[in-house]
């Protein structure tokens, strides 16, 4: 069962994998890279959604965001690592063991404390990098093009490059994510989403669950962060600030808990209405990113996965 | 209780208020394995505090509760479940916006302690199983609606067969028929109790029981405890029970107090 499922989801992956390298040799380059920047960005979500799904929504990844990109900018920098699937992968396990000594104790907490708890901690991150002078202080630091297997891109194809290991890397999470949300811990996270107090009677520790939940969500905020840093050749404390934090939780606020799939094309929404807002109302995007999220709650308050899972066949409602 | 049979568990000299009230005074009960025990009592007798602290929601101010010589008193609810001890809810418990058979198969993995990050939580060898115990409380054709969708009866129905996806050695039913129609009671309870005995597989399975319908107490329990202002004051069979003029004065209502015991 478990391999005829992984088998399904992987082909599913690697078929879009393909498409999106596809996309990425035909679309214009300010669009390849604005796709870079969602995808990164959406594997952050991702986390916020696997977390949603125990009845949790953390507002604070940017610190796993953060950690996971200066992680990558600091390897890349001080060390010369500058294969990008290598710190992208260093960039999540970092986030991974940032967010370790925390999970016992956010896991005991919901609702708006889990909320703020979490918050708290990223916005602690973010004053330790703004008075950090060897981190770059307020104005962080560059990074220069990654490599890919000891291959140096030209500066025209490093955007192709990072698309193509973002793309894959993405596809690969989506995979993995879909996976465990079928798995039986996927299951049993909703199961204490919707009733903790029986799932404890039923003899399993719901901290365990949603502790779990909350460092898988750290090691996707960390590939992220690292993705975003190498895309963007730049990386300062705004990567922990909640403002970076709230688009994360917007994006999965958006897309909801359902479906895997929605949060990646949310993330792309996201980054294409602040994209066109900011160049045709620069003043007053913010607005218009807010009117947004406020349509979508009124008209799909269960997020726009909810609207792919009810048009999906039924026997094969997930995407 | 039978002193020839062994005690699966033994509650001895528990003590738990609220303020000034009184739940539990000196509670010692020993459950024989295999018993039907019937817990009685008017609202705020006792019994319900009483399973709480068996299955660790509420923790006693003082006492002891042994379960197969192991003292569980200070254990968590998840620990005293995997000890073999589930429990069903006055007010169902359920994942109310999942299907029936997914609020099944997560009590299945939470018994089993299963928790893997990638086997599918839908494997056809645990639906099967779900299915099969859901056939046996004549739930199977609700398996796929979600529970917010089912009347209270069937509710009450699958937060029992929750509980006996982990194959209990003790199951505690608080207020089974509460909630379900007179004429439906003694169908409910005779679904609970042949699925109980079905699904024990030769091994005995001890129910304890809270209830308010004598009829029900009568026909269904092989003891009965009455419970009164958080004292037990009858123990024993069901006529002997019923039969007791306190129970009767205290309980069931069928002699009115006197002046001074009111008081």
């Amino acid at each position: 069962m478990i391999v005829s499922s992984a088998k399904r989801v992987f082909l599913v992956s690697f078929l879009v994998f393909l498409l999106l390298l596809g996309l990425g040799l035909v679309l214009p380059k300010w669009l390849v890279f604005l796709g870079t920047i969602a995808l990164a960005n959406g594997l952050v979500s991702l986390g916020i959604m696997l977390m949603m799904r125990s009845g949790a929504v953390p507002f604070g990844q940017g610190l796993v965001f953060a950690a996971g990109g200066y992680t990558a900018a600091l390897l890349f920098n001080r060390l010369g690592i500058t294969d990008a699937l290598a710190l992208s992968l260093m960039g999540g396990v970092t986030a991974f063991f940032v967010a370790l000594p925390f999970a016992p104790l956010l896991a005991r907490y919901r609702g708006i404390f889990f909320a703020m708890l979490t918050l708290a901690l990223s916005m602690v991150l973010y004053g330790i990098l703004m008075k950090t002078d060897t981190l770059g202080g307020s104005d962080g630091f560059n990074v220069t093009r990654p490599t890919l297997f000891g291959f140096k891109p030209e500066a025209a194809q490093s955007t192709l490059l990072l698309w193509g290991v973002t793309s894959g890397v993405t596809c690969l999470m989506a995979g993995l994510a879909r996976l465990y949300c079928d798995s039986t811990r996927g299951l049993l996270s909703l199961a204490v989403r919707e009733n903790e107090l029986r799932v404890e009677y039923l003899g399993m520790s719901v901290v365990n669950i949603v502790a779990w939940n909350y460092l898988l969500a750290a090691f996707l905020g960390g590939l992220g962060g690292a993705l975003s840093v190498l895309a963007l050749g730049h990386i300062d404390p705004n990567f922990s600030y909640w403002t970076t934090s709230g688009e994360f939780v917007f994006v999965a606020i958006l897309a909801g808990y359902q479906s895997v799939t929605a949060v990646l094309v949310s993330s792309l929404l996201l980054e294409l209405v602040r994209s066109f807002s900011s160049a045709y109302f620069p003043n007053t995007w913010q607005l218009a990113l807010g009117i947004f999220l406020l349509l979508v709650i009124r008209f799909l308050p269960d997020g726009l996965g909810s609207q792919m899972y009810r048009l999906l066949p039924k026997r094969n409602n997930k995407d | 209780m039978n002193p020839a049979k062994q005690a699966l568990l033994s509650a001895q000299h528990l003590n738990r208020s609220f303020g000034a009230v009184v739940a539990a005074s000196d509670i010692s009960i020993d459950i024989a394995t295999g018993e039907r025990l019937c817990l009685i009592g008017s609202n705020g007798a006792g019994k319900t505090t009483f399973v709480n602290m068996i299955t660790g929601y509420l923790k006693p101010a003082s006492g002891q509760i042994v379960l197969d010589g192991e003292d569980i008193t200070a254990l968590a609810p998840r620990e005293i479940t995997r000890r073999g001890v589930a429990r069903s809810f006055q007010i169902p418990q359920l994942c109310m916006h999942m299907p029936v058979l997914d609020n099944m198969l997560a009590s299945l993995h939470c018994s089993r302690g299963e928790r893997s990050f990638l086997r599918s939580g839908r494997e056809p060898s645990a639906v099967a199983e779900c299915l099969s115990l859901l056939e046996r409380f004549d739930l199977a054709k609700h398996a796929t609606r979600p529970v917010m969708e089912l009347p209270g009866g069937v509710r009450k129905l699958l937060d029992i067969a929750m509980a006996l996806t982990g194959h209990p050695k003790l199951l505690m039913l608080d207020e089974p028929t509460s909630g379900v129609s007179a004429e439906e009671k003694f169908m409910t309870m005779d679904t609970v109790m042949n699925a109980i005995d079905r699904g024990a597989q030769g091994r005995p399975v001890t129910v304890v029981f809270v209830e308010h319908d004598m009829d029900i107490v009568e026909r269904y329990a092989s003891r009965v405890i009455a419970f009164y202002s958080g004292r037990v004051i009858a123990d024993g069979s069901s006529s002997v029970v019923l039969g007791d003029t306190e129970v009767q004065r205290y309980v069931t209502g069928s002699v009115r107090p006197t002046a001074e015991a009111a008081a």
